[in-house]
């Protein structure tokens, strides 16, 4: 492993199997936001009533005049950004795995999906999940539907998927040094 | 902590520019030639990006916290809560850990970000007691935490869809949570705009 020797941070991990990896986790991760879309994520219990949720609906919540645009924002934050980011990665390299040339924008994806990784949020909503738990279990009973397994093991992968991802390799792969 | 190292050769000292994006060393250019990405030695307009947006963002955080965050109804009674106001019930109610996750990401860490990304800022003019290297960890750590604030935006988004119960309850979001939202991103824009690349110039400058 090579790291900086002015601050020691880690700069490159051995290539070996970098690429199949990520393509390998990516896929995994596509197939469990689809479970994560349609299925229901929690249902509410109280007095009788019912409420069920789906994914798009926490995401829409903010239905109300002027706070529209931020369903947007959450949206993108939960669910658009994280499937353009999968999407870029499994288009730049998947042809790699198959010992093809890279494919004609893959250049161009790979930078758009390292551009948007601050803003893909799916992490954060997990968190997000369990404090919003936590403040109603007192006032009603929840279950959480196939969604929400679906959604905390997509973003256990995406974690796993980061730690694995070494820029360097993988841009060696697309466009080697001259 | 702070050994002798040895004297670096920069990219910029060697005349070359590094992508920030893809890691490709090269020639400087308007674009990088591998990824496309925009090439530049040292982010251009150096420090106004950074406290363009932070300004941005401390002005939103102000009604952020004034404004309410959640509309609860029960039985025909309403009430609104602040992020503030959130926190004590949760004390209330007992829920002590949760209270500091919400405290730490609502509270916390947007106030320590706006002191920590004008410290940073400010100690590339003026002289500090934390040494570059230190300086740079402060920089990665913020730039690290800031998206995690976004924790109370997704709970008023989960609460709003799933406490939908007509009369017996329902919970609906306040003004306060699009000023939180959008005050956490402009914090985030603020620490992009940063380039940790200064901090390093700064002590080249010294030896």
């Amino acid at each position: 492993m090579a790291r900086c020797q002015r601050c020691h941070t880690p700069l490159i991990f051995p290539r070996g199997q970098a690429v199949a990896r990520v393509v390998a986790l990516s896929l995994t991760i596509l197939i469990l936001m689809i479970a994560a879309v349609f299925f229901p994520f929690l249902t509410l219990e109280a007095g009788g009533f019912r409420n069920s949720a789906t994914l798009i609906d926490a995401a829409t919540a903010f239905d109300e005049g002027w706070l529209i645009p931020l369903s947007g924002l959450v949206a993108a934050f939960i669910l658009i950004l994280p499937a353009i980011r999968t999407g870029a990665l499994l288009y730049a390299l998947m042809p790699l795995l198959a010992a093809r040339p890279p494919a004609r924008y893959a250049a161009m994806a790979m930078r758009i999906a390292n551009r948007i990784r601050p803003w893909a949020m799916a992490e954060i909503f997990v968190v997000g999940m369990v404090v919003a738990l936590v403040k109603i279990v007192e006032l009603a009973s929840v279950t959480p539907g196939p969604a929400f397994w679906a959604f905390c093991g997509l973003v256990a992968i995406t974690v796993l998927k980061d730690t694995y991802m070494c820029r360097w390799s993988i841009w060696n792969s697309l466009a080697p040094p001259r | 902590m702070e050994q002798p190292r040895p004297a670096a050769l920069t990219a910029r000292r060697a005349g070359l520019v590094a992508c920030t994006r893809c890691t490709r060393v090269q020639a400087p250019a308007a674009r990088c030639e591998r990824c496309n990405a925009p090439l530049a030695s040292r982010a251009a307009l150096g420090l106004q990006r950074v406290w363009a947006w932070m300004m941005a963002g401390i002005i939103l955080y102000i009604p952020a916290n004034t404004l309410p965050m959640l509309r609860t109804s029960t039985l025909g009674s309403a009430e609104e809560s602040t992020i503030v106001g959130g926190i004590i019930d949760l004390v209330l109610y007992g829920s002590y850990f949760v209270a500091i996750v919400v405290f730490v990401a609502s509270v916390l860490i947007p106030v320590l970000k706006f002191v920590a990304i004008g410290y940073l800022a400010l100690s590339l003019k003026h002289r500090v007691p934390i040494s570059a290297h230190q300086r740079l960890q402060l920089y990665e750590v913020v730039e690290f935490i800031g998206r995690w604030s976004m924790i109370d935006v997704f709970v008023v988004a989960i609460l709003s869809a799933l406490v939908q119960l007509g009369f017996v309850a329902s919970v609906n979001p306040g003004p306060a949570a699009a000023c939180f939202a959008l005050s956490v991103v402009f914090t985030m824009l603020a620490a992009q705009s940063f380039d940790p690349r200064l901090i390093w110039d700064a002590i080249e400058e010294d030896q």
